[in-house]
């Protein structure tokens, strides 16, 4: 594994970086969140210009990863994500595309329209207080012809009230099967819910007998839809993990410079032993999220076992570790902190929301013992 | 690295690791159960390990990272680490790593002359010779530069008198790296000298501590007119600060799990974590999915802890980092032990604090490293000198204030 970026992927990245600074700076995040809009349309399209969709997706069907670590490249937009606290459907439209380029003769075009930015593909995979485990939808895919019918309810989903398809996981009469349906297909309803992030937003996706057609069906298989959805999974959770930690770095590196220029009793915040030491813990916990989700996303070059459990060092190490170093810094702030105009919360919302999707500290530690027992055996 | 030998020349980390593999199963046997660290060692362990580090040296597999011309093999940290993934399984001199390869040799290949190189590095690599640390004191370990222990000068000998403690291992040792007060009438740092201490000399007394989970590492010695020649100098004389700052760092690196020169993996930080999947299974808790989560949660620090390593190493060798973020993985480590500690008493419920002796051996040990808890957050410079390193040489903030700071050494309180 690389430890250092490559050239390339630094560029990509500082590329990132300054495109958000620019484009949504805190004031324009604030009033998308008040606007009740997660992120911009004609936005995401410049963002898609910048190459945010195309690593996943081979050069032919318009994409193309600057490194020959496209999780990597990705990781590294999600930690800069998380420092901006930067709207919009990175995360989720990876997964789909992870999804989609297993089968990429098939949705060549589809692709090329997600990769332009002009299509916005999210992914609806968790059901109504389900957890984590993709085996278990209760959304119904009844066969109609080559084709399946649809019904059930997705919970959520990402960026769903903006989205124009759905990669949707349903329960078909063998097993797992995923299915691609339009949002403004008949038949679909989609509901905003609450969230705590004010831009990373999510919706709940109705499905009556929505019909769905041969050549919307991504995974008939049901071994090989629980393979797509173990690895859409992944991505998600790997770029999650990232984009946490980038938060964290954000709200760290805020409250360290609080320390330096707040003074109290005559002397700075950062001169008090009780006040340095834990800094320094968070310092180590924060370096050790670095470490862990730059692994996880470079262990998706190798096998998928060494990938699932570094995925889930990270998702596990981060979710646990992230929330909690940044209320540290709400601490620190005193009483600004807990305020509406003090951007700490824009964070903390960040990371509390990243703990929960794609599988908590919980979750992720069980499939890390279920992986360790399956090595023994 | 620096033998004038072309980079193409050096043998590629896959293939040393084949050989190594390929070695490995001929010549070592598998590992004892449940290796445990420093806490188990007896005279006759030590005596084992030394054997099996000649095994290692005459099998060309010792010394990876020390220069050819020590007895070393001048090869890379990632030839190292190769070697040591691949012995895992082996029973291996562990003992030796810290504090004899990782930090004494360690420090005297930075610091020492030419001579104490080559006879020194070279003993240790062919199993000849322990070395310990004689740094802390019943006064402060903390305060390492306010030590007290003398040595003055006669002609051209040095005479030292004092005592030390807490220093694992003095009993089988060979030789001690010993910081001593030169010059009185200086500030602290400014008067202190490094020797080369052999610890079976005229003089020396060495006492064997009990600690508290029965085993007899500690020591502390006492030295009366102990007479050095000029040639057990380490560095320069009054230059012993820089020199005990080298070898605070190899610590720092070797207790963190960072050391290149560390050879075979440790286990002391509970870093084999079926351990905690068996002691599930044998408490009938395996199937409970708090337990589970526990476990998982074990596992994945450890594999933090490794990635973490990788990270700031690097990050110091590319100078991304000041080299005193060592003390990031120093910290890291003391915490992933504590987990570890806590996580077996957890899963042993009660079994770890009673039983009778026709239980199973484990339940037992579960708490007594749980009594053990603190220790590796104490060895190696405790874990709030680490914080205090990482908040004021990493983060840049204020120094704490020391009430003895540019006093000559001989006016500063030291209390009782
Ligand atoms: C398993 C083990 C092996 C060891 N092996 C060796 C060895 O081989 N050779 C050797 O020389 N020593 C050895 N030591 C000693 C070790 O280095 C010291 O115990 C350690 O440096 C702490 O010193 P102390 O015990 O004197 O505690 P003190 O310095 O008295 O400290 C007591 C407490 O106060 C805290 N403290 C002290 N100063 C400050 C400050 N400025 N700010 C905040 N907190 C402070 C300390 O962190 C500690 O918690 C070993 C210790 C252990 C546990």
């Amino acid at each position: 594994m690389n430890l250092d970026p490559t050239a390339d992927q630094r560029l990509f990245q500082s590329t990132t970086r300054e495109f958000l600074a620019k484009s949504v700076p805190v004031e324009a995040v604030r009033a998308l969140a008040e606007a009740g809009r997660g992120f911009d349309r004609a936005w995401w399209r410049k963002g898609a210009e910048l190459g945010w969709t195309a690593p996943l997706v081979p050069e032919r069907f318009g994409g193309g990863s600057v490194s020959e670590a496209p999780m990597a490249d990705l990781a590294l937009v999600a930690v800069e994500f998380g420092r901006a606290c930067a709207p919009g459907p990175l995360t989720t439209t990876s997964a789909v595309i992870s999804g989609l380029v297993l089968e990429q003769d098939r949705f060549a075009d589809l692709l090329a329209e997600i990769v332009g930015g002009e299509t916005v593909a999210v992914w609806a995979h968790y059901e109504p207080g389900r957890g984590l485990e993709p085996r278990d939808a209760d959304t119904t895919a009844v066969p109609d012809g080559d084709g399946f019918r649809i019904s059930g309810i997705k919970d959520r989903v990402e960026s769903g009230d903006q989205a124009d398809i759905f990669l949707v996981d349903a329960h078909g009469p063998d097993g797992p099967v995923q299915v691609l349906i339009r949002a403004d297909a008949p038949g679909v309803s989609v509901a905003p819910t609450w969230t705590l992030d004010v831009v990373r937003r999510t919706a709940q996706v109705s499905c009556t007998d929505v019909a769905v057609g041969a050549d919307a069906v991504v995974q008939r298989d049901p071994a090989e839809a629980t393979a797509a959805m173990r690895t859409q999974l992944r991505v998600a959770a790997a770029l999650t993990a990232a984009e946490m930690t980038g938060a964290t770095d954000r709200a760290f590196e805020m409250t360290m410079r609080w320390m330096f220029d707040r003074y109290t009793f005559g002397r700075q915040l950062a001169s008090f032993q009780a006040l340095k030491h834990r800094v320094a813990d968070y310092k180590t916990w924060l370096e050790a999220c670095h470490a862990t989700a730059w692994a996880a996303a470079n262990a998706f070059a190798d096998d998928p076992t060494a990938a699932a459990e570094a995925v889930s060092v990270a998702k596990s190490y981060i979710g646990a570790t992230a929330p909690g170093i940044v209320q540290e810094c709400v601490q620190l702030h005193g009483g600004i902190g807990v305020t509406w105009e003090h951007d700490m919360h824009l964070y903390l919302r960040r990371v509390t929301l990243g703990r929960a999707l794609y599988g908590t500290p919980g979750e992720h530690r069980r499939l890390l013992t279920d992986l360790m027992e399956r090595n023994a055996a | 690295m620096t033998d004038g030998t072309a980079a193409n020349d050096v043998e590629s980390v896959d293939s040393f690791r084949d050989r190594a593999r390929r070695w490995l199963e001929d010549n070592l046997p598998p590992a004892p159960p449940n290796q445990l660290g420093e806490t188990s060692k007896s005279a006759a362990a030590w005596t084992r390990a030394k054997e099996l580090q000649r095994i290692l040296y005459d099998g060309g597999f010792a010394g990876i990272c020390f220069p050819k011309e020590y007895g070393g093999l001048g090869l890379t940290p990632t030839h190292q680490r190769a070697f040591s993934e691949e012995s895992r399984d082996y029973e291996m001199p562990l003992a030796l790593n810290i504090p004899t390869l990782t930090i004494c040799a360690a420090t005297i290949l930075d610091m020492g002359s030419e001579e104490q190189k080559r006879t020194h590095i070279s003993a240790v690599l062919r199993g000849e010779e322990l070395l310990v640390q004689f740094l802390s004191e019943p006064r402060g370990g903390s305060d390492l530069a306010g030590l007290t222990t003398r040595a003055d000068r006669k002609g051209d000998s040095w005479v030292l008198n004092g005592a030390k403690i807490w220093s694992s291992g003095a009993y089988a040792a060979d030789y001690a790296l010993c910081l001593a007060r030169t010059d009185w009438d200086v500030p602290k740092h400014a008067g202190l000298t490094m020797f080369l201490v052999p610890v079976r000399t005229p003089g020396v007394t060495v006492q064997q501590i009990t600690q508290v989970d029965g085993s007899r590492e500690f020591c502390q010695e006492f030295f009366d007119d102990v007479v050095l020649p000029a040639d057990a100098v380490v560095g320069q004389v009054n230059g012993g600060w820089e020199t005990a700052n080298r070898q605070l760092f190899h610590e720092r690196s070797a207790v963190g799990g960072a050391s290149p020169y560390s050879s075979g993996i440790q286990s002391h930080s509970g870093r084999d974590v079926s351990g905690l999947v068996d002691l599930a299974r044998r408490t009938g808790q395996l199937a409970d999915p708090r337990v589970r989560e526990d476990i998982g949660e074990a596992r994945a620090l450890n594999m933090v802890h490794d990635q973490l390593i990788a990270r700031i190493t690097h990050g110091i060798g590319s100078g991304a980092l000041p080299p005193a973020a060592g003390s990031i993985v120093r910290l890291f480590s003391a915490q992933n032990s504590w987990l570890q500690a806590d996580m077996a008493v957890r899963i042993a419920g009660a079994s770890a604090a009673t039983g009778t002796t026709a239980d199973d051996a484990g339940f037992g040990q579960a708490g007594q490293d749980y009594l053990m808890r603190q220790a590796w957050s104490l060895a190696g410079g405790s874990t709030e000198m680490a914080r205090n390193i990482i908040s004021e040489r990493v983060l840049g903030m204020p120094r704490e204030f020391a009430a003895d700071r540019d006093i000559p050494f001989n006016q500063v309180e030291h209390g009782h």
